[in-house]
């Protein structure tokens, strides 16, 4: 029996968590504060130390299996491969982050920092266990779990309208989960048809499953159950008006942990379940997907910049950028495939820097909207060159990590269909405005006098975000170890929905780039 | 002359419900003997020692089949043929006594009202009258609720055990009529829950008639009330079909009336807001589980053959059960009358189950089957509900318990514990993960969806989102809203209340993270004998 990293790495923030409530109430906040933070760091080294010894190539690893609920054929069963390690590795690494940056964003709330913090843990534990679930019973029950925390996270301590910010978010996600779980107990049936468990019995390993050939209709309704509840959480076009609205309200600290980490649920769901198990439903809806994908990029572009509220803006862009990373999934390439769970990382990378030092800034000026900066620059150089580096990320500039992710889904769209390359395209010059334009409007120009009174960042909030963005750039110009840990995962996941990527053009003149979609 | 043969009794087998009978009888006897003060802590403790006693008898009963181990024995059908002891029945008394002494428990409470129990001083005297007064100061209560209750008690065990219509007849009615007593003695508020009373015992009524026409004519088609000869008569298909097709709709009514299925859901709201809380979580938990108990026998042992026949009908019921009570639920503006609503949709949900019937032959080793997965709800939603009607009685004003959504406001700063353990309960009714409600929610769907009944299990699933909407409405309003200073505040409960939260929350939780251990259990015992 092998050390159970991973329920070490599920267990210690959600311990943490119920410690930190139990807390006597005689605590100083301060201290809450250093506790949450030294677990998060704690589990941060953990993380680090998995990273290490982790082999790439060696499929899923830091595996661990224990029968749950017999009868449901369920079981506590945990295990990553390069994807799931990469999100995990994600959500420890943002984590300590978030919670450095939102240092005094619980005082406000209405129970305090014990509570805050105490949810951002648990959160933490609950990601993880999303993302190393190999059991789909365990998936979905994480997976309804983590929209608890999120919930009194953004019902607790934001805005004005944070309660019905709050509803909306859950409303959404429960719909979405809820129709999951009609495909949850679907598979079930299945299973228990095809008596693929150890006993001939039921059972929701993700090994077991995958052996079921579902057959068309069965296999496509199931698909579509998943897809639903995944399309919701990684918004796309339609179902994405929930994010803005939640992000708006909350902390930045929360909508950090909300967009960077749990909706990749939805994107890491699409690949881990959609393509593993549905292959031939895969195929069928790929058209479908890619049309939303597309759309999602585009229109996530155009409302982000025409809003006038930062935060809502940041969600926008969000709405582009899943689309960007759903669309690398189903173009069903290897370039797609692979840009895509590169961006989910580097995605959540862009997204928290840029989540956090706009929060900095709107904390300090007392107002989210563009309108009322201008000219900050002139009073915090340090702020405003954060917000620059991040915004450039966000914009996919090369040399910072966001971009390489974008190019390879690009080339991937192109391989696919050249017109979904087209579209995805104008995403990146969408993408330039958006950004650039909120910089300008905020940051340069004649300092207003109602701006003179914003302070420049002090070394808290610097020493939080320079980790994130120090991260960018070195994968920004050396992302093979990265792309080396994900490889072998998309190169499974590709065998497994059964594309082929193109053969190279062998004519000598031609470039690989042309070869033909189909 | 031909000789009296003395009917054979298994009295060790059926002592249960011999128990629970002999302790109804003692404290008519104890009202009857026991001076007034003493009357209290007498009843208390006969009503709290027999159900222990009943429920240990039970469990050794219960042993005799092999739960855990073992071969699976049947069952006993005991009585002359009255009594079915297999397992869904005995694991039915269990939950009944169960929830029968947690209810004692909620009845007993008495620091709540200042001393005396929350029914009223003296039935008789009308509302608003010099009498009332002079009851209430006095200090009289009506200790007559115990052994009313433990009547109840006896009926519903007899209801899912009956193995015949006249057996399951009597229970019906044994378990009623105390009930019906029961709803109207509130201490407070007595004119509405007199209503109740009178509402739940026209309609029980109404609804009792139906189910005996009902027998009537599956006599006539049978030729026997005995649910063996039932089901031979419609494994033959001999007799008239027209007979038996009204049979089955007319038994049905009586039944789902007692479910509180749709469409006779429309004395739950009135009923199970009126009635003292203590009666109604009792009501909730305990009716629920006797009727379904029985409706599962008789549509399963009974009319199993006739399967195709009564599918349509619970489909409508079901899907309709669903959609009322969720959508209904949402205009609440109450919270007994929101928990009221949602146990209407719990029944739905637990009801989708019946569409999980299959012959023998197509459930595969290891699969969950339908009489595994109602129990298994049942166990959940009852404890749950127990301890949130046992909350609903601590959030107080001066005009007793405060229930309107206007009084809940902002509770979770006044008593973060109370509002956070409610909370946790309504996420368990929402059927949110880690709580024992979907694990409950996941069996019944399962069993449903596997039998093919998947445009079910889809509405069923739609109409979970609902039912989350008006549960975490509730949340909302107790922590995201403030709320006035001053009104209602939340009592400190005596150690009985207390108890009833704290097993019904414990066991919800403990049932949602290891499920296991008692899903193999109903799945080892989940089967009627026939």
């Amino acid at each position: 029996m092998s050390f159970p990293w991973l329920s070490v790495l599920l267990g210690l923030p959600l311990v943490g968590a119920v410690l930190l409530v139990l807390l006597p109430a005689g605590v100083a906040a301060i201290n809450v504060k250093r506790a949450a933070l030294f677990i998060s760091v704690a589990e941060l080294i953990i993380g680090a130390s998995m990273a290490l010894r982790f082999h790439n190539g060696d499929g899923t690893q830091f595996t661990e299996k224990h029968e749950w609920i017999k009868a449901f054929g369920a079981h506590y069963a945990l295990g990553v491969e390069g994807l799931g390690l990469s999100l995990v590795l994600l959500t420890v690494i943002l984590t300590p982050v978030v919670i450095l940056a939102s240092w005094n964003d619980g005082d406000e709330g209405r129970w305090g920092p014990k509570a805050f913090f105490a949810w951002m843990l648990a959160l933490e534990g609950l990601a993880v266990g999303v993302f190393a679930a190999t059991d789909v019973f365990l998936f979905y029950v994480f997976f309804e779990a983590t929209l608890i925390p999120i919930y009194f996270l953004v019902g607790g301590y934001g805005g004005p309208n944070r309660a019905k910010a709050a509803v909306k978010f859950l409303l959404y996600n429960l719909f979405g989960g809820l129709v999951m779980l009609a495909a949850v107990i679907g598979l079930y049936v299945q299973s228990a048809r095809h008596h693929v468990g150890a006993s001939g019995g039921p059972s929701y390993l993700l090994s077991d499953l995958s052996k079921i050939d579902f057959g068309t209709d069965v296999g496509r309704w199931l698909f579509l159950g998943f897809m639903v509840a995944f399309v919701v959480k990684a918004p796309l076009f339609p179902v994405h008006t929930w994010l803005a609205d939640t992000c708006e309200e909350a902390t930045p600290g929360t909508s950090v942990l909300l967009v960077s980490i749990l909706d990749k649920i939805g994107s890491f769901g699409m690949v881990r379940f959609c393509l593993t198990l549905f292959p031939e439903a895969t195929h069928w809806a790929t058209p479908t997907v890619v049309v939303l994908a597309t759309i999602s990029i585009i229109y996530g572009a155009l409302m982000a910049i025409g809003e006038d509220n930062i935060p809502r803006l940041i969600a926008y862009t969000s709405v582009s950028h899943f689309g960007f990373i759903v669309l690398g999934i189903f173009v069903l390439n290897s370039q797609g495939l692979s840009g895509s769970n590169l961006y989910m990382f580097n995605h959540g990378l862009s997204t928290a820097a840029l989540f956090l030092v706009g929060g900095y800034l709107i904390k300090r000026r007392g107002s989210a909207s563009i309108k009322d900066f201008g000219g900050v620059e002139k009073v915090a150089p340090v702020a405003a060159g954060l917000l620059l580096i991040s915004g450039l990320a966000v914009l996919s500039l090369p040399g910072l990590s966001p971009f390489v992710s974008e190019f390879l889904v690009i080339v991937g769209a192109f391989v696919y269909s050249p017109w979904a390359g087209a579209f995805a395209v104008t995403g990146i010059v969408l993408a330039a405005i958006y950004v650039l334009l909120m910089y300008q409007r905020t940051m340069t120009g004649p300092l207003r006098e109602d701006n003179a009174g914003i302070t420049d960042l002090n070394v808290r909030e610097i020493v939080a975000v320079v980790p994130v963005i120090a991260l960018m750039v070195i994968l920004g110009f050396f992302p093979k170890p990265l792309l080396d840990m994900l490889n072998p995962s998309v190169h499974h996941s590709l065998v497994q929905v059964g594309a082929h990527d193109p053969g190279p053009n062998v004519t000598p003149s031609g470039s690989s780039d042309e070869g033909g979609a189909k | 002359m031909t000789k009296f043969q003395a009917p054979h009794l298994e009295y060790s087998l059926i002592a249960p419900l011999l128990i629970v009978l002999g302790v109804a009888t003692l404290g008519v006897l104890v009202e009857a003997f026991v001076p007034r003060e003493r009357r209290y802590l007498a009843q208390t403790v006969l009503a709290l020692v027999g159900t222990l006693v009943a429920l240990g008898d039970t469990l050794w009963v219960f042993g005799k089949l092999n739960p855990v181990h073992g071969k699976v024995h049947p069952g006993f059908v005991v009585g002359q043929g009255s009594l079915a002891l297999d397992g869904p029945a005995l694991f039915c008394w269990i939950l009944v006594l169960g929830f029968s002494a947690l209810s004692i428990l909620l009845f007993a409470e008495r620091r709540l009202e200042g001393g005396v129990t929350a029914f009223a001083g003296q039935a008789s005297a009308l509302p608003g009258t010099e009498a009332e007064r002079e009851a209430s100061t006095r200090g009289l209560e009506h200790t007559e609720v115990f052994p009313l209750m433990m009547f109840a008690v006896a009926g519903m065990m007899i209801f899912p055990a009956a193995n015949d219509l006249i057996t399951m007849f009597i229970g019906l009615e044994v378990l009623s009529l105390p009930l019906y007593l029961l709803c109207g003695l509130a201490r407070r508020r007595r004119l509405l829950s007199q209503e109740a009373a009178m509402k739940y015992f026209m309609l029980g009524a109404f609804s009792s008639g139906f189910f005996v026409y009902g027998m009537a004519l599956v006599y006539g088609y049978a030729g026997s009330m005995d649910f063996a000869h039932i089901a031979t008569a419609v494994a033959s298909g001999t007799g008239a079909h027209a007979l038996l097709l009204g049979g089955i709709g007319m038994l049905a009514v009586g039944l789902f009336f007692k479910i509180g299925a749709a469409p006779f859901q429309a004395w739950v709201p009135d009923v199970y807001q009126g009635a003292p809380t203590a009666v109604t979580a009792f009501m909730a938990a305990g009716t629920k589980v006797a009727a379904i108990g029985a409706l599962f026998r008789v549509f399963f042992v009974a009319f199993g053959g006739a399967r195709w026949d009564w599918m349509p009908m619970a489909w409508i019921v079901v899907i309709l059960t669903m959609v009322v009570g969720s959508l209904l639920a949402l205009a609440q503006t109450d919270v007994k009358r929101l928990l009221a609503y949602s146990s209407v949709a719990h029944a739905g949900f637990m009801l989708t189950a019946l569409l999980g019937a299959r012959s023998l032959a197509d459930i595969g080793p290891g699969n969950i089957q339908p009489v595994q997965a109602v129990l298994f709800y049942l166990t959940t939603y009852g404890l749950t509900n127990m301890a949130a009607f046992a909350i609903v009685t601590l959030v107080r004003d001066s005009g007793g318990e405060a229930t309107s959504f206007a009084a809940w406001t902002g509770l979770g700063k006044k008593s973060p514990l109370v509002a956070g353990i409610f909370s946790f309960l309504l996420l368990g009714l929402a059927g949110i993960p880690l709580t024992s409600g979907f694990v409950g929610k996941w069996a019944v769907f399962t069993s449903a969806m596997s039998a093919g009944a998947w445009p079910v299990v889809i509405i069923a699933v739609l109409g979970s989102a609902t039912a989350a909407f008006f549960y975490v409405r509730v949340i909302v309003l107790m922590f995201f809203t403030d709320g006035a200073t001053e009104g209602p505040t939340v009592a400190i409960p005596s150690v009985l209340t207390t108890v009833v939260i704290a097993v019904g929350a414990a066991g919800s939780l403990v049932l949602g993270i290891v499920p296991g251990p008692l899903l193999d259990l109903l799945g080892r015992v989940g089967e009627f004998i026939r």
